[in-house]
């Protein structure tokens, strides 16, 4: 760090309200700058220029404004935007959500610092994902297949399964056939101790630590601390992609509590809300940050993102996962009703979608039979799950044996394709297997979506 | 010049001193880094000024410099195949000139190519009198676009020097003597302000119907030639794929896409397909005649703000030489957000939903720039710009602020529908609740150019449809059997008109594009079966039995089949065989 006699310091905060601090008579003062600020205590706590006006700034401080007074409270700016000092050696480390270590290693010794804003990628530098990603999932990996530089989240609810899916995800995600290196940047936002414990030692334990960089905002840590960790997050994403080669795996979670700090801030300042409290720009902001996935020309790393939101009374419709989807590439839609009946992961494939899957299935990809079997497979459930609504009405005596089939088929997809063990892999060809195993419960006359010679080769002769 | 001094800063949203003399909407450079910057407010001599970059590092005391010009964009040969931003700065470009897979700030490259060299052909001589609007050469720009180079709008004299032979944008290409005696050297590149509508001479009446090859769109919700289209969906009903394939199939000249605060890797997904994919009326690529606008989610605000003004204007120039230019924007409600984020950053009143109390006024602008006109000029040139803006609507509420304005002004709704999408039903358009006022407009044509019994074909077929809607509540209460024959009959033949004629596979080699004459025969069969059923029921024949004659499998299979083939082989066949098939039930019931 430069020498603090750098810094201009200043005493004269005027006025403070919520987590923002206003500060008169500066001089000089770059929108953006980073700001330290020192409690009446000695404290040291970090802000961000929001606004200035010729010799007024208001500073957003990301530690929280408990404990600051007008009158002894000194102000630092640093002429620095924020930055953050990335190296390969914080691979395997674990960060607060400001990018301090708190592992109890080292600091870490940065090769480089950068922008955690980033710069927009130019969309003719993209290229269009099309690498198929092994997650060992059978639900994301069969229907809602995932590709490398996609952004794909994941909309659960409160007390659904998500942390144990991110943290299986974590740590079976491969590209196959391939010895590239791989490594994953895990960032989370708002969660409890509980969470952040289950989390490390799950990573500990299983030794995906090594690859991963964890950076973790605690429940108890500011809110406002919440609108850096993604952005540093991902800033060492395009480190160790872009620049190291790496295929990089970011996980942030979980985006509702980064969007509940977007709008205290908003409402801090006295914005003009938009819907339900939410700020105007929350699409804008939400995309800088979704936005930062991608396969690129000329570089070998990649970024493929899974955000993980909850949804406020499960409601898909509510603002957050609403402009969250206008922005992925599709969403993986957890289910309180499979959940209920015992069944992990509970993905519903029927509104989970992947956008990129027809580019990562397939010949060369993943197995010849992959889009077909898939499209019967989904077709399949979608029928089973409207007979089970007219079981309830007319009871499962009145339906033909064809319908019985169908029920019989969402029921078993469900139990033995959907479940699926806490550290059980699958390879890409046991989940297609099973798909077509599960198919036999039907007429074969019924599989109207796939070519006989594909029928002929791949279904299970009874 | 005027130079100011910035004294406030905010987001996207810069207050600067001493900027007296400066107009409004004003371009600036803002900085030290010469951010582009555009002046939206002035008081005294404080201006406001929305930049078109991130801000962030930016200080008050930093000079704003101005311009003396509006925003602008260049006109001129090069814009064809073009990849821009929302202020025009053409992205490959930047590219190559940073080397960088980002798009750092303060970058400045030129819209048009300047080192490229035309090849210049006049199709004017000495002594000519012309006037603005007026073509003076042409330019071969791409295989399927002849650039036509305009006298740019305000000029009016003799041709004094013409030139001919190969040329960058920059030099003179002809000298004209004006009225006053003044000599006027005229370049192949102009500029125009983009939030001024490009001047016309006469708009014309929407008569002539937009073809797009989509049956749905063509026959039921037809958009005419210098028509305004809307397009509003939730996330995952295909809204995309449906303004990708207008862009790829519509019988426009000149087609504009403009990647409105959208998905960055969608765009990269035109970029990549458009170079490859051929232009069914040239046999050239569909790049040559595109210009695309990627102003993703994740780029400046207040670039958004401009892609839309930047595009029309665009295309406004191409209507002027007397082509038809088919502009999508992709999408509107992004570009009301942007309108949204800049009026909270200048703390104005919100009007609802926080949206500025002007979105009406701005969203009426924008597509009142569309339509079919007679050119300025001196000659008789005749284009049109057709609009079709994708609405995003939150939560898939139709009744937001965005959609519920946009659909006072537009004339055709397309409403795709996510059951719809579900259902694997595409295009995902709801045939209940989309609309087209330009119907009794383009009849007279369809009347001609197909049969004329199209329009009764099309409205019967609409009135099957809608009667099935009703239906199906009865059949879902007491099942198919309980319904009186005819009745039944439309149930049947509905089904058929929503497989065999609505839905169409984007993806399959021949369906993707449906010809007029290739719709109008398609319904026409599915309609004499309908007639042709209803009298054989009359006569006592079962309607499960009409369900199962063998020619209704062939009725499917008609999209599949070339038009010409279908014309001349398959149709003549397909009525004859109607016609003696269910005729064949009433001798053997």
């Amino acid at each position: 760090m430069e020498a603090v006699d750098k810094y201009v310091e200043y005493t004269s905060v005027s006025s403070i309200a919520g987590p923002l601090v206003i500060v008169e008579g500066v001089k000089g003062v770059a929108y953006g700058e980073i700001v330290e600020i020192i409690t009446p205590s000695g404290e040291k706590r970090t802000g961000q220029v929001l606004e200035v006006r010729e010799d007024i700034a208001v500073v957003q401080v990301f530690e929280g404004t408990t404990g600051l007074s007008t009158d002894r409270t000194r102000v630092r700016f640093t002429g620095e935007t924020a930055k953050i000092g990335v190296s390969l050696e914080m691979l395997g480390r674990i960060f607060d959500g400001t990018g301090r270590p708190i592992d109890g290693g080292p600091e870490i010794i940065p090769e480089k610092k950068m922008d955690i804003n980033g710069y927009p990628l130019n969309p003719v530098s993209r290229r269009t994902p099309d690498d198929f990603i092994q997650t060992g999932i059978s639900a994301i990996d069969g229907p809602n297949t995932l590709v490398r530089g996609q952004k794909l989240p994941i909309f659960s609810g409160s007390g659904l399964p998500h942390n144990q899916l991110a943290v299986q995800i974590a740590r079976q995600a491969k590209v196959r056939g391939e010895g590239e290196r791989f490594a994953v940047v895990f960032a989370a936002m708002g969660i409890t101790s509980e969470e952040a414990n289950f989390f490390m030692e799950e990573f500990k334990k299983t030794g995906a630590l090594e690859k991963a960089v964890v950076f973790i905002n605690l429940a108890d840590d500011p809110a406002i601390e919440r609108i850096l960790t993604p952005r540093i997050a991902l800033t060492t994403a395009e480190y160790l992609a872009y620049e190291k080669d790496m295929h990089v795996l970011v996980i942030l979670t979980d985006m509702t509590n980064y969007c509940e700090a977007l709008r205290e801030i908003a409402a801090a300042r006295n914005e003009v809300p938009g819907r339900r409290g939410y700020p105007g720009y929350m699409y804008t902001d939400l995309a800088t940050i979704y936005e930062r996935a991608g396969r690129v020309k000329g570089k070998k790393g990649t970024i493929t993102q899974i955000p993980i939101l909850t949804m406020p009374h499960d409601d898909i419709t509510h603002p957050i996962p609403d402009l969250t989807g206008y922005i992925t590439e599709g969403q993986i839609v957890l289910s309180r009703e499979l959940h209920r009946k015992g069944i992990y992961p509970p993905i519903d494939i029927l509104p989970s979608l992947s956008r990129l899957a027809s580019k990562g299935q397939g010949k060369g990809k993943t197995r010849e039979d992959h889009p077909k079997v898939m499209s019967q497979i989904y077709a399949a459930y979608a029928e089973g799950r409207s007979l089970r609504d007219l079981v309830a009405v007319v009871g499962e005596e009145a339906l033909t044996e064809r319908d019985r089939a169908y029920l019989r088929f969402a029921d078993e997809f469900e139990r033995r394709f959907v479940s699926q063990g806490k550290d059980e892999d699958r390879s890409i060809e046991e989940t297609l297997d099973l798909a077509w195993e599960l198919l036999t419960i039907l007429p074969r006359e019924e599989l109207k979506r796939i070519p006989e010679e594909l029928i002929e080769k791949y279904l299970p002769k009874k | 010049m005027v130079v100011g001094k910035i004294v406030k800063i905010a987001g996207p949203v810069v207050v600067a001193d001493g900027m007296k003399g400066s107009q409004m909407y004003e371009v600036v450079r803002v900085g030290e880094e010469k951010l582009t910057g555009e002046i939206i407010q002035l008081r005294g001599d404080r201006a406001v000024i929305q930049v078109y970059e991130e801000t962030t590092g930016i200080r008050p005391g930093e000079p704003v410099e101005g311009t003396g010009a509006p925003l602008s964009v260049e006109l001129g040969p090069g814009l064809l195949k073009s990849i821009y931003d929302g202020i025009q700065r053409p992205l490959t470009a930047i590219e190559t000139v940073t080397g960088s897979i980002f798009i750092p700030r303060g970058v400045s490259v030129p819209a048009l190519p300047r080192d490229v060299k035309w090849d210049f052909v006049p199709t004017v001589k000495e002594g000519d009198y012309v006037e603005g609007g007026d073509v003076i050469g042409t330019v071969e720009e791409t295989k399927s676009i002849v650039h036509k180079v305009l006298l740019p709008v305000g000029i009016k004299g003799k041709i004094k020097e013409i030139k001919s032979g190969k040329f960058t944008v920059e030099d003179t290409v002809a000298v004209v003597e004006t009225e006053d005696g003044e000599e006027k050297e005229i370049k192949m590149m102009q500029k125009w302000p983009v939030r001024k509508p490009r001047p016309y001479r006469e708009k014309l009446p929407p008569t002539i119907p937009l073809i797009t090859g989509e049956r749905i769109i063509d026959t039921f919700f037809s958009l005419a030639k210098g028509g305004t289209a809307a397009i509003p969906g939730p996330f995952g009903s295909g809204k995309t794929v449906t303004q990708q394939q207008l862009a790829k199939w519509s019988d426009a000249d000149v087609v504009i896409y403009i990647g409105c605060g959208e998905r960055g890797n969608e765009m990269t997904e035109v970029i990549e397909e458009f170079p490859h994919l051929e232009d069914r009326r040239t046999g050239n690529k569909l790049i040559d005649r595109t210009i695309l606008i990627a102003n993703t989610s994740n780029m400046p605000v207040a670039a958004r703000e401009a892609s839309i003004y930047t595009g029309v204007t665009i295309a406004e120039y191409f209507r002027d030489m007397g082509y038809g230019v088919l502009l999508t924007a992709d999408s509107t409600s992004r570009w009301a957000e942007a309108m949204r984020e800049i009026a909270g950053r200048l703390e104005e009143m919100p009007g609802e939903e926080g949206y500025p109390a002007y979105l009406a006024s701005r969203l009426a602008q924008f597509y009142e720039r569309a339509g079919r006109v007679k050119c300025v000029g001196s000659e008789e040139k005749e284009g049109f710009v057709c609009i079709v803006g994708a609405v995003s609507p939150p939560g898939g509420d139709f009744s937001e602020p965005v959609t519920s304005n946009t659909l006072r002004i537009v004339k055709v709704f397309w409403a795709l529908d996510a059951n719809l999408a579900r259902r694997r039903h595409f295009p995902a358009i709801n045939w209940l609740q989309s609309y087209s006022l330009y119907i009794d407009d383009v009849t007279p044509w369809w009347q001609e150019n197909t049969g004329p019994d199209w329009r009764e074909l099309r409205d019967e077929a609409m009135r099957l449809l809608q009667k099935e809607a009703e239906l199906q509540e009865i059949v879902q209460l007491v099942g198919p059997d309980a319904l009186p024959d005819r009745e039944r009959v439309i149930l049947e033949v509905a089904r058929m008109l929503r497989e065999d004629f609505l839905q169409q596979d984007a993806f399959d080699e021949v369906d993707t594009y449906c010809p007029p004459m290739k719709q109008y025969m398609m319904l026409k069969i599915i309609m004499t079966f309908y007639r042709k059923a209803l009298e054989v029921v009359e006569k006592g024949v079962d309607p499960g039995k009409i369900a199962k004659v063998p020619v209704k499998r062939d009725i499917a299979r008609m999209k599949f089949i070339p038009e010409d083939k279908f014309l001349k082989e398959v149709a003549p066949e397909l009525l004859e065989r109607i016609e003696k098939e269910l005729e064949a039930l009433v001798e053997n019931p």
